[in-house]
């Protein structure tokens, strides 16, 4: 697909939501409120697995103020298993399986009363043997959280919580790995991260006694807590209008439910609207951070730098409930190299942790970071360059990727060979400095989505999406309909509509959005066209087939039909109702051919040999967006996702005790990088055009989180001469390994 | 007709077989006579999957056009954050 050229796309317009953010008018899920309403707080358990014996709410419900107090017994187990265990992760049943798992909630007049309450709820436990860690979880004889789904065709070599299994590869790693002059097998952990967004969970739910129910929530996409809400709820989709509010941060942490249910039931209870807000301690041990893993990787290389064979163990703990996730590591860990001989398999393992959720190219980044880190190992062994050994071996258009598919246009070459050139890579390093490598790779979706336009009689036009903003998707919307209707950025105005606004639209997730909103509203944009160009024919009075749009006028397209000056939109706007009425387009659809994308990342880091603590002294961030509509918003993207993945690699982490509960449930104790820990993060776009959309869309919010452990781990294990194996390499751990 | 490739894990349902080579206008008559071709697929199946058809992904698309000579790669249903 050959580049086109664009009159808006590619610029950088003031944000559309920026005022209203930086004036604190934006309206973010905590901050809706109505006469009336009651408060929300949640019971949870202190224990990391317990049969909960008894629930004794009577003390509570006595309490002055306290309207409603509901417990498991309020939601009933529902058939639909997967929306099952969602309800039953919002509220346990008859047991704990997590510390933090909700077991009672209460409404009341005020927070301090409802705070009150939950010291009233008197639970008698009956402790249970817990497991947390994915390699005892995976052992024979490991407590077992759910019996019966355990993965079909496993055998008794691992227990009942392994609950998924995958592997995906071609060739015969045998004749692959004599033919290397190297093999290294190493072996690697990382630790469960938490997305870190910075508004906690929050909702304001209004259930009556009709049946009919109002939402407002933070999430990444209210069709989705609709559909769950009214199944655990048992009422009618139409019958719950959910409205997503502003979002303070999701990154895949916000894709499913915690509290909605809750505060949905605590409402239709006590007759009255009912706001839930998660403290941060909540978010940290009830919501859904990410996996953690262990993993084995074995590679083969030749002398020159070509690997000749190729093989991953993956093995992700999801917490207390069945998931399907280790599939997405398995696919991406050998998705950057055209391999003869490559195998992946991976192994879904439930623990007492709290259910993981996405997490911004969920199960990829630590895959491909223990898949780096041995390439790195390779490449240091063998005195080869990082990035001359990943051009070696660089997937490229028709390659057969590790996992199945043959690979269309990619944009993994122009990103190493731009790496290559940049300066940075060739900039000489300080002394107990390192410089990390790592290619990353994410799959990226398309999905179902609504799109309503309506062209105003002023000239104006107005647009609804069906998907939360949470990365600039009213901005690139906008300048993707303004481009399609030729027509100035500012006459647009794009909102994000509730559910019973317009139709269906998936999560805001996959990186989906740019690529199959923009899609939606050039098919919207073009149905407005073909109507404003029947339009100008019927003014005309030619055939409707002889007019054509251009510049955002409708004009006759030759000689033969007629000379008429161009009619603007903005003209045949002005008399829509006297030629038919109000003009509209809209598109409903499921696009595909989202396109894969990759990234390569170089990093300094320099590591104090006296306190082992990491310093990032320079980072620089490629990768193949396929198309930038709004550069800005994608650098922020790339930068964002950068920073993420330093976290992961250098500080975050769930430490759980011997008793199965969560040490650090705050940002005191996690820490996440904050500006001041950073240099600027130099993102640099790379533009490969994706041939499956008009523009050359591709995902790109996922990819800049996969490269960043490996790049970091590379660097830290170069600066310090020895190799890291497990993440975060927080200080102790590096000390240690300096020794 | 369509070659079909299945993904490592899902051959222990197909009795190890990786490859096949089915006749179908469209996936959701692919995915149908896959499901009657290896009946231990059928679970799978209907829980979702993704397809590959000639190197482009389709999640769910049951009337996507197949090609007599497309290669059609079986996935497991792709996830995102």
């Amino acid at each position: 697909m050959s580049k086109q050229d664009f009159k808006i796309l590619g610029t950088r317009p003031i944000r559309p939501d920026g005022l209203d953010k930086v004036t604190g008018k934006a309206m973010f899920g905590a901050d809706k409120s109505v006469t009336g309403m009651l408060h929300a707080r949640i019971l949870r358990s202190p224990h990391a697995h317990a049969e909960i014996v008894s629930i004794d709410t009577s003390k509570a419900k006595a309490l002055p103020g306290v309207k409603a107090v509901i417990t498991g017994a309020d939601f009933d187990e529902l058939k639909n298993r997967w929306t099952g265990y969602t309800s039953q992760n919002c509220m346990a049943q008859d047991r704990a399986l997590y510390d933090g798992h909700a077991v009672a909630a209460v409404a009341a007049i005020s927070k301090s009363i409802a705070a009150a309450a939950l010291k009233l709820i008197e639970v008698e436990y009956n402790l249970l043997p817990h497991v947390t860690d994915v390699d005892e979880a995976m052992k024979p004889g490991a407590p077992v959280l759910h019996v019966g789904v355990k993965a079909r065709k496993l055998g008794d070599e691992v227990s009942g919580n392994t609950v998924g299994y995958y592997s995906f590869g071609h060739g015969d790693l045998e004749t692959g790995f004599a033919e290397a002059d190297e093999v290294i097998e190493r072996s690697f952990k990382t630790a469960a991260t938490h997305q870190g967004y910075i508004e906690p969970h929050a909702c304001l739910a209004d259930l009556g006694s009709d049946g009919r129910g109002e939402l407002w929530c933070s999430t990444q996409g209210h069709y989705n807590v609709r559909l769950i809400c009214a199944e655990i709820l048992d009422i009618e989709e139409s019958q719950l209008r959910v409205t997503a509010s502003e979002i303070g941060g999701g990154f895949g942490g916000k894709t499913t439910v915690f509290i909605e249910p809750v505060a949905l039931m605590l409402s239709r209870k006590s007759g009255k609207p009912v706001k839930a807000v998660m403290t941060r301690d909540e978010v940290f041990r009830a919501s859904g951070p990410t996996m953690s893993s262990s993993m084995d990787i074995k590679i083969g290389m030749s002398k020159d730098g070509r690997i000749t064979a190729a093989q991953a163990k993956l093995r992700y703990q999801g917490g207390a409930f069945p998931y399907q996730m280790v599939m997405m590591g398995a696919m991406s860990a050998f998705a950057a190299y055209d391999l003869d001989h490559v195998q992946s398999e991976g192994w879904d393992v439930m623990t007492n942790r709290p259910k993981m959720i996405s997490y911004r190219a969920p199960g990829a980044p630590m895959a491909v970071y223990a898949v780096e880190a041995v390439v790195d190992e390779l490449c240091q062994k063998l005195e080869l360059d990082p990035i001359d050994t990943r051009l070696k071996n660089a997937a490229r258009e028709g390659t057969k990727s590790s996992y199945g598919p043959t690979f269309k246009a990619i944009g993994l070459v122009d990103a190493l060979e731009a790496a290559k050139a940049h300066p940075h890579y060739s900039a000489p390093l300080a002394e107990n400095t390192g410089r990390g490598v790592s290619c990353g790779f994410w799959f990226n979706f398309g999905g179902q989505v609504s799109v309503s336009m309506a062209i105003n009689a002023d000239g104006t036009v107005n647009l609804i999406e069906g998907n939360p903003d949470i990365g600039g998707s009213r901005a690139s919307i906008s300048m993707m309909a303004a481009e399609a209707l030729g027509i100035p950025l500012d006459r647009i105005r794009t909102i994000v509509g509730d559910t019973a606004s317009v139709g269906f639209s998936d999560v805001t997730d996959g990186s989906r959005v740019t690529f199959a909103v923009g899609i939606a509203t050039i098919n919207a944009a073009n149905a407005a066209i073909k109507e404003m160009c029947k339009r100008a024919a019927m003014i005309w009075e030619i055939d409707e087939d002889a007019v054509e749009w251009v510049d955002g006028a409708a004009q006759p397209t030759g000689h033969n039909a007629g000379e008429f000056p161009p009619m603007s939109l903005a003209e045949i706007a002005a008399v829509s109702g006297k030629t038919g009425g109000p003009i509209a387009g809209h598109h409903e659809g499921a696009p595909d051919k989202a396109g894969v994308s990759f990234g390569v990342h170089l990093v300094d880091v320099e590591v104090d040999p006296e306190t082992g603590f990491t310093a990032v002294k320079r980072y620089t961030a490629f990768q193949d967006v396929g198309k930038a509509i709004h550069p800005a918003y994608v650098e922020g993207q790339i930068q964002g996702g950068a920073v993420q993945g330093i976290g992961w690699a250098l500080n975050e982490e769930y430490i759980y005790g011997e008793d199965g509960r969560l040490q650090n449930p705050g940002f005191l104790d996690y820490r996440i990088p904050v500006a001041s820990d950073l240099p600027m993060i130099d993102p640099v776009i790379i533009e490969v055009p994706n041939p499956g959309h008009p523009f050359g869309v591709r995902g790109c919010g996922e990819t800049a989180i996969v490269p960043p452990l490996a790049a970091v781990s590379n660097g830290v294990s170069r600066a310090i001469g020895t190799r890291m194996f497990e993440l975060p390499m927080s200080p102790p751990k590096i000390l240690k390994a300096i020794g | 007709m369509a070659r079909v490739v299945i993904f490592g894990s899902l051959r222990a349902f197909t009795g190890g077989v990786g490859e096949v080579e089915i006749e179908a206008k469209n996936t959701r008559v692919l995915l149908q006579k896959l499901s009657e071709q290896f009946e231990g697929l059928r679970e799978t199946i209907a829980a979702g999957v993704s397809l590959a058809i000639d190197g482009e992904v389709f999640k769910e698309a049951w009337f996507t056009p197949i090609d007599e000579d497309s290669e059609v790669v079986v996935m497991p249903l792709m996830v995102g954050g």
